[in-house]
């Protein structure tokens, strides 16, 4: 069996078996996603909440392509729209360096997905939108300053 | 509400643009309520997106993402009449899905 | 030091904070166009849809009846051609005063009962909110054309026009107080001068709005009493002859312009 059809059972093939274990009541159908990663997203400065998912060590990349606004009139919703030209990129991860919480996102790209994302963060003040790629098991970084006239994160 | 969630999605050749609208609070549990008191946190945590039922995008996010988030998405590999589905699932375990047919 | 050396730094100080504040410009109107590309509305109007048909009220009838201009039911371009006379009431009408009519007369609620929450929150929107959102969605694209040639519509032009400039209240603004003199700004949203047509356009194309600030969704009734809070005047009866008088006259002085659908703004 080829590496390729492996990878697809783990997925697509395992899918309709844990269906019908989801069906049967045994697995909940929560648990057929990836268990959110309270670790990782509890913490609370950059480098900690890197160091969690495991890219303490990220090269900067040029091929991660971070569209969004230098200025942002309210934090409460800022666009970022990522693009990821990082060969064989399985997930991009998108932190708020300056946010209590700095981890907002981590998308994974199965087979069929396009490493690209458009989503909306809430930033607390003017801070970096740091963007990892992760692809060959190795992640890579960009970045982008965005300047935030009124903080969004409420309270 | 009629509709919590909406997918807005269009074909170029074999990518699908997906657009998707989601009504949810995603309250950070920083935000205080008329007394005083502090609204608990409620965010969606997990997002799958499918295409004819396989995950393709599988997303977990936190009480950062603004209230009633809309997302971007791109799938290739896709066609006519493919059926794209995603669903979230948030802190509390309350879940919505909604689906399409690719035109 | 010689005024030689001087007038150099001070033309390159210059030129620099005019190409900075152009810079600021062009990234917040990259924000906006931003936020507007990635906006929830859709499921407001969706919601407002289904408040459209559904009965309600004493009568137990849906809206589906209610004339906003075109006919009964008839939804595609009525918000574009609003404000505008209606004959059945005598009156000069914008959209939530032509829904509250309807909302009386068709489903037979009591004004109290049908104006008891006009003004949602970001929970949830009011059905005045939802409905104006399924209501001016129904005239993207279309050309902003308020009632212009009846007696009652000129009137309520000239009564807007006159507002607009009348000083009144604790602090004696007027509407013009902030929206009358170009580069005027708070903190830093840029106030548009609101009686010149350039300014007026791209103001009422995209009203109703989302507002991310607050994830509220806000019509022009709102805006207009907030507007007339921040005065510090009294509170305008909601739907009131004066609020559809300026509504009539910024939508008039802004017309021609095609409409973007509800909004979303900061």
């Amino acid at each position: 069996m080829d590496e390729s059809r492996r990878k697809t059972l783990t997925r697509a093939g395992a899918a309709s078996a844990v269906a019908a274990a989801v069906a049967a009541g045994i697995l909940r159908p929560q648990d057929v996603l990836a268990a959110w990663n309270k670790d990782a997203f509890g913490q609370k400065t950059l480098a900690d909440a890197l160091k969690s998912i495991g890219a303490a060590v990220a090269a900067d990349s040029n091929d991660i392509v971070i569209d969004a606004p230098q200025i942002a009139e309210n934090g409460a919703v800022v666009p970022v729209e990522i693009t990821s030209n990082v060969p064989n990129t399985k997930s991009i991860v998108v932190l708020v360096e300056k946010n209590p919480f700095p981890l907002v996102a981590k998308f994974d790209f199965l087979e069929g997905a396009v490493p690209f994302v458009k989503v909306n963060v809430k930033m607390g003040e003017s801070s970096n939108v740091r963007v990892l790629a992760e692809a060959g098991g190795k992640y890579y970084a960009a970045l982008k300053e965005v300047k935030v006239t009124i903080g969004g994160c409420g309270g | 509400m009629a509709d919590p969630m909406k997918i807005r999605a269009g074909l170029k050749g074999d990518i699908a643009d997906v657009r998707v609208l989601m009504n949810h609070p995603m309250e950070t549990g920083q935000r205080k309520d008329g007394s005083g008191n502090l609204i608990p946190l409620h965010f969606i945590q997990e997002i799958a997106v499918k295409l004819n039922g396989k995950t393709v995008i599988d997303a977990q996010i936190s009480q950062a993402v603004s209230r009633n988030p809309v997302f971007s998405f791109r799938v290739k590999g896709a066609k006519a009449g493919d059926k794209l589905e995603i669903s979230w699932l948030d802190n509390r375990g309350e879940r919505n899905s909604t689906e399409t047919s690719l035109a | 030091m010689s005024l030689a050396r001087w007038i150099p730094a001070a033309a390159f100080a210059c030129a620099c904070a005019g190409a900075a504040a152009q810079d600021a410009k062009k990234e917040i109107e990259k924000y906006q166009r931003m936020i507007a590309d990635s906006s929830p509305v859709e499921l407001f109007e969706l919601e407002g849809e289904a408040l459209w048909k559904k009965k309600q009220g004493p009568k137990h009838v849906s809206l589906e009846a209610c004339d906003l201009g075109l006919g009964a039911g008839v939804l595609k371009g009525a918000y574009a051609r609003l404000p505008r006379y209606f004959a059945d009431a005598d009156r000069v009408m914008d959209l939530e005063t032509r829904l509250l009519h309807c909302m009386t007369t068709l489903q037979g609620h009591s004004r109290e009962d049908a104006t008891k929450r006009v003004f949602g929150n970001e929970d949830r929107l009011s059905e005045m909110e939802y409905l104006s959102a399924y209501i001016a969605g129904q005239s993207r694209g279309m050309p902003m054309a308020p009632g212009t040639s009846h007696p009652k519509e000129q009137a309520a032009f000239e009564l807007g026009r006159k507002t607009f400039f009348y000083r009144a209240g604790a602090w004696d603004f007027s509407c013009a107080s902030c929206h009358g003199e170009e580069g005027k700004r708070i903190r830093m949203q840029d106030l548009p001068v609101l009686y010149k047509p350039e300014n007026a356009r791209p103001v009422v194309a995209t009203w109703p709005a989302y507002r991310v600030s607050n994830s509220q969704f806000k019509t022009m009734q709102w805006r207009l009493n907030n507007c007339f809070q921040q005065m510090r005047y009294p509170e305008p009866n909601y739907a009131s002859d004066i609020t559809v008088a300026l509504t009539m006259f910024l939508t008039a002085t802004g017309e021609g312009e095609p409409y973007r659908g509800p909004g979303t703004k900061r």
